[in-house]
């Protein structure tokens, strides 16, 4: 009960910014369209129906259809969904792998920092779009595969952040003062690195999230993302944009603005954890 | 009678915060004429810096001057144009902020810096502008000026960037300059020279100087007039001498008496409670709820300043301060038992990454502690106290020599030994909230000491610590950033206590609170320290405050030790040239003059140390002889230097 209480009033403090209510409110908007949308609006999105191709908005197609005759809106809660999916799986591994990495390599220091850290630079190094399509090529893209090429590259960001958070975080007072009380280096990760670092990796994750989202976005645009009939955003994004000239601006806007809004629901939701996890914000 | 230079009338001053405002200045009315020092002085919060950034238009973020009048040579800086006022203030005004480091930008030349304003205000040709540059650097005392003109501001001390900052306000020739805090970030001789710098340009440039700062002896060794702010207003402003001499209001006359240096006895005295919320409203003398002689009506309405010369704001004004006889020191105590703690020729060195070599920070230290003494360890900034306070505690390994603690050598110990080794001696930080996790309450806090070392019954200790010093326990479900700098010391020795320690070393715990809240601090320690039989290593770079806390003294200088005695002998008949110009460094409220030795030029590099006597390179008294390394010599008031100040008396030297 009483572990309840500063959950509380950190919540209290992310309700008082108001651009991350509306992001929260945004991303929840989206999910349930994408996942309990197709409840309510049943389409078929696996056989072509090339009767009806290019269909304004009208009477039974509220988003008109696309090239091979799905209905439009059926497809963006589709490619919702993969894109939800391998943002938050994808943005949650990256954030997993980059904050053990990190921190193995703050808390160590030393040689071993050095070698960790010049890993992460080497790799860093590489164009992530040419890592992305090399991937992508070997291997056969399906959501778990994309989880992991993103995961795989998107784990660097928050390597480095953790480890200058726990470099910091090693030499503050407090735990100097824990030293001098006679606690051991474990004892100091377990009480007063990870709690204070833990906010600012949730945040992060929040923007990796955002981040793997676009990622999946620019593969599929790319004409890397996962083969049809499954769809995601950005691979309708793409398709449409063969349509631009042709007036079918139902086949681009729907998806572009999908994803320009779930990117900006996330960074407004960081934004407010950020606040959430600031103890000096909150009050009695 | 003159013309003031600058009158500020009925200055209000907000500042916008997530919530409403907090009313930083409340009609403050001060008059500066020309030429003199008109000195601000008050604790933090009392917006003393406010009037100044009011004056300059420098408020923070959200600050804004609400009412009142800003009349610089008769005319209203709050109604005449904005492009008047930038002028006004660039040319005719100067400013000197606190941190000469964060004032500088450091990616610009020293001497590009400094001819900044006149290519801003006069348009002057880059040359001419370098020369009177370097003219300017050279009137500051800088030393090579034409050189220091192409240097960064990084590859400068403390005091010679203050220097710097102090040219750049003064290269236009302003009618005032500000003074905020000029020398609270440096050491007390450094401090000395630039104090006296400021003073020299005062009278060459005739101007006026509003020096502020929470330090009554910078003020009454320098300031022509005093104002003394409380809560956001002038409570009592009047000449030096007669403001020193009898203070009227009643918080003058508590702040002056909670100095260290006006002792009278065991116990200083301390104004309870904290400055009020300037966010809420008041009414009355906003004194009232921390004063000793307050009565009904101090709370009725608002106390205006009265009087012709020396105006106070105040309804019981004090009748003038009880003779200032010579302040009793404490009677010397012996202590005979075996000491608790014993350093014996302790080293420490650092490696230096680049370049190699080592900074020597502690060089051969050697010093005993009694229980239930006080050892004082003082020195300025870089001269190795602070390490020794680590290496006894043991968050740091010696490079040689020994710690004893209560008759073992740390060195030797298990693992397990060296944890419990930990419940003999506590730290005590000088920034309590930075060594408190900002995520633990208090209870978390209080209890980890008890964890750390698996000590039963956590919850009655944690509420003995709390009666000990003096807080209630409704502190307990609160988190560090919500109490104030006094409170978080009390929580930071609460915890240090938690394990009944013998020995508890405090670095610098007093140096970042008020006079007032820091003569509760010291008086807590001291009541401690009778109680529960505590030895303390007080290390400050303060020396009244250490010559009023410790038994004993040791001075340092560059990781050295060159003066140990009781601290009556060490403060009064220093023997050490060094400790006898950091004595009379110390600014000090008492006008009695006492300038004996006055040391110049710059701390020497640690990395590579004068050979022989570290002090040789500035003493006034050395001679080749200094070359070769004194040694530690005397009985109780031991002295490093081969040409002391003053023979140890008779007894001690047929001993």
């Amino acid at each position: 009960m009483s572990t309840l209480v500063p959950l509380r009033r950190g919540l209290g403090v992310f309700a008082e910014n108001r651009l991350a209510v509306v992001g929260a409110g945004i991303f929840l908007a989206l999910a349930a369209l994408c996942f309990l949308g197709p409840l309510f609006w049943t389409t078929d999105q696996v056989h072509t129906d090339l009767a009806s191709v290019h269909l304004p908005p009208g009477p039974g197609h509220p988003l008109g259809t696309d090239g091979v005759g799905y209905d439009q809106l059926g497809r963006l809660m589709l490619g919702g969904q993969t894109s939800i999916i391998v943002g938050l799986a994808a943005g949650l591994l990256a954030t997993v792998a980059g904050t053990i990495w990190g921190a193995v390599a703050g808390f160590a220091g030393g040689w071993v920092d050095a070698a960790m850290m010049r890993v992460v630079d080497a790799m860093m190094s590489i164009p992530a779009l040419f890592l992305f399509m090399l991937l992508a090529a070997i291997v056969t893209p399906s959501v778990t595969m994309l989880i992991v090429i993103i995961g795989a590259f998107a784990w660097l960001g928050p390597a480095r952040l953790v480890r200058g958070e726990a470099l910091s975080l090693r030499s503050r007072e407090y735990v100097q003062a824990m030293r001098a009380m006679g606690g051991t280096g474990g004892r100091a990760v377990r009480r007063h690195i990870v709690p204070n670092a833990i906010g600012t990796v949730i945040v992060n994750a929040t923007f990796q999230v955002a981040d793997a989202i676009l990622y999946v976005a620019y593969l599929s645009f790319l004409g890397l993302g996962v083969p049809p009939p499954a769809a995601n955003w950005g691979g309708m994004l793409s398709d449409g944009l063969a349509d631009t000239y042709s007036g079918h601006w139902w086949l681009l806007y729907p998806p572009g603005i999908a994803i320009v809004l779930i990117v900006l629901a996330f960074n407004f939701i960081g934004d407010g954890l950020r606040d959430a996890f600031e103890v000096r914000l909150r009050r009695r | 009678m003159n013309e003031p230079l600058l009158e500020l009338r009925g200055l209000d001053t907000d500042i916008a915060l997530r919530r409403g405002a907090v009313h930083a200045l409340d009609g403050v009315s001060l008059q500066v004429l020309p030429g003199e020092t008109l000195g601000v002085v008050g604790e933090s919060g009392s917006g003393k810096t406010m009037t100044a950034l009011s004056v300059m238009g420098l408020l923070p973020h959200g600050g804004r001057v609400t009412g009142g009048e800003i009349l610089f040579e008769g005319r209203d800086l709050r109604t005449l144009p904005p492009d008047d006022v930038r002028r006004i203030r660039g040319v005719r005004m100067g400013m000197v902020f606190q941190d000469p480091l964060t004032s500088l930008n450091p990616t610009m030349r020293i001497g590009t810096q400094v001819a900044e304003p006149l290519r801003v205000h006069f348009g002057t040709g880059k040359a001419e502008a370098r020369e009177r540059a370097i003219d300017m650097l050279r009137r500051v005392g800088m030393p090579r000026p034409d050189r220091i003109a192409d240097n960064y501001p990084h590859e400068l001390s403390g005091g010679m960037r203050q220097r710097v900052a102090i040219a750049m306000a003064l290269i236009c020739s302003p009618r005032l300059l500000i003074a905020d805090e000029p020398t609270t970030a440096l050491d007390v001789t450094t401090q000395r020279q630039i104090l006296e710098l400021i003073d020299d340009l005062r009278a060459e440039f005739g101007m006026a100087v509003i020096l502020v700062t929470h330090d009554l002896g910078v003020i009454a060794g320098r300031a022509d007039r005093v104002a003394v702010m409380y809560a956001g207003r002038v409570v009592e402003t009047a000449v030096t001498s007669s403001l020193f001499r009898s203070p009227k209001h009643r918080y003058t006359e508590a702040l002056l008496e909670s100095l260290p240096e006006e002792a009278r006895g065991e116990r200083l005295y301390s104004i309870p409670g904290l400055p009020p919320d300037l966010s809420q409203p008041m009414t009355g003398c906003r004194f009232a709820p921390r004063c000793r002689h307050v009565t009904d009506a101090c709370r009725l309405s608002e106390i205006p300043l009265s009087g012709a010369e020396h105006q106070f704001a105040c309804i019981h004004p004090a009748s003038g301060r009880a003779a200032a006889g010579v302040p009793l020191p404490s009677p010397a105590r012996s202590f005979s038992d075996a000491p608790v703690l014993s350093v014996r020729d302790l080293v420490k060195n650092y490696p230096v990454r680049r370049g190699g070599g080592q900074v020597s920070a502690v060089a051969g230290v050697s010093f005993d502690v009694a229980p239930g003494e006080t050892f004082g360890l003082v020195g300025e900034s870089g001269c190795g106290k602070s390490t020794v306070g680590r290496l006894a505690v043991g968050l740091e390994r010696p490079s040689a020599g020994q710690i004893v603690l209560e008759g073992t050598d740390i060195a030797a110990l298990t693992g397990r030994e060296r944890r419990r080794m930990h419940r003999e001696v506590q730290l005590m930080f000088q920034d309590s909230y930075a060594a408190m996790n900002p995520r633990m309450r208090v209870d978390a806090i209080l209890a980890e000491p008890l964890e750390i070392q698996k000590v039963g019954d956590r919850r009655a200790r944690i509420a003995t610590l709390l009666d000990q010093v003096g807080l209630s326990r409704q502190v307990l479900e609160r988190y560090p950033h919500e109490f104030s700098g006094g409170q978080l010391q009390r929580i930071g020795l609460a915890r240090a206590l938690a394990l009944h320690p013998r020995l508890i070393v405090g670095d610098e715990p007093v140096s970042a609170l008020d006079v007032s809240i820091q003569a509760q601090v010291l008086n807590l320690m001291r009541d401690l320290q009778k109680d529960l039989g505590l030895a303390y290593v007080f290390i400050s770079h303060d020396l009244s405050v250490v010559d009023y806390m410790a038994d004993r003294i040791g001075v340092m200088y560059l990781g050295k030790l060159v003066e140990v005695g009781p601290a009556r002998d060490v403060v009064r008949s220093a023997r050490h040239p060094y400790t006898q110009a950091l004595i009379d460094a110390v600014p000090t409220i008492s006008t009695a003059k006492r300038e004996r030795i006055a040391i110049e030029g710059e701390l020497p590099s640690a990395i590579d140390p004068p050979s022989g006597c570290r002090f040789r390179t500035r003493c006034p008294r050395a001679a080749a002889l200094c070359e070769t390394e004194p040694p530690l010599t005397g009985d109780t008031h031991q002295v490093a230097c081969h040409f002391p100040l003053r023979q140890p008396p008779p007894a001690t030297s047929a001993a």
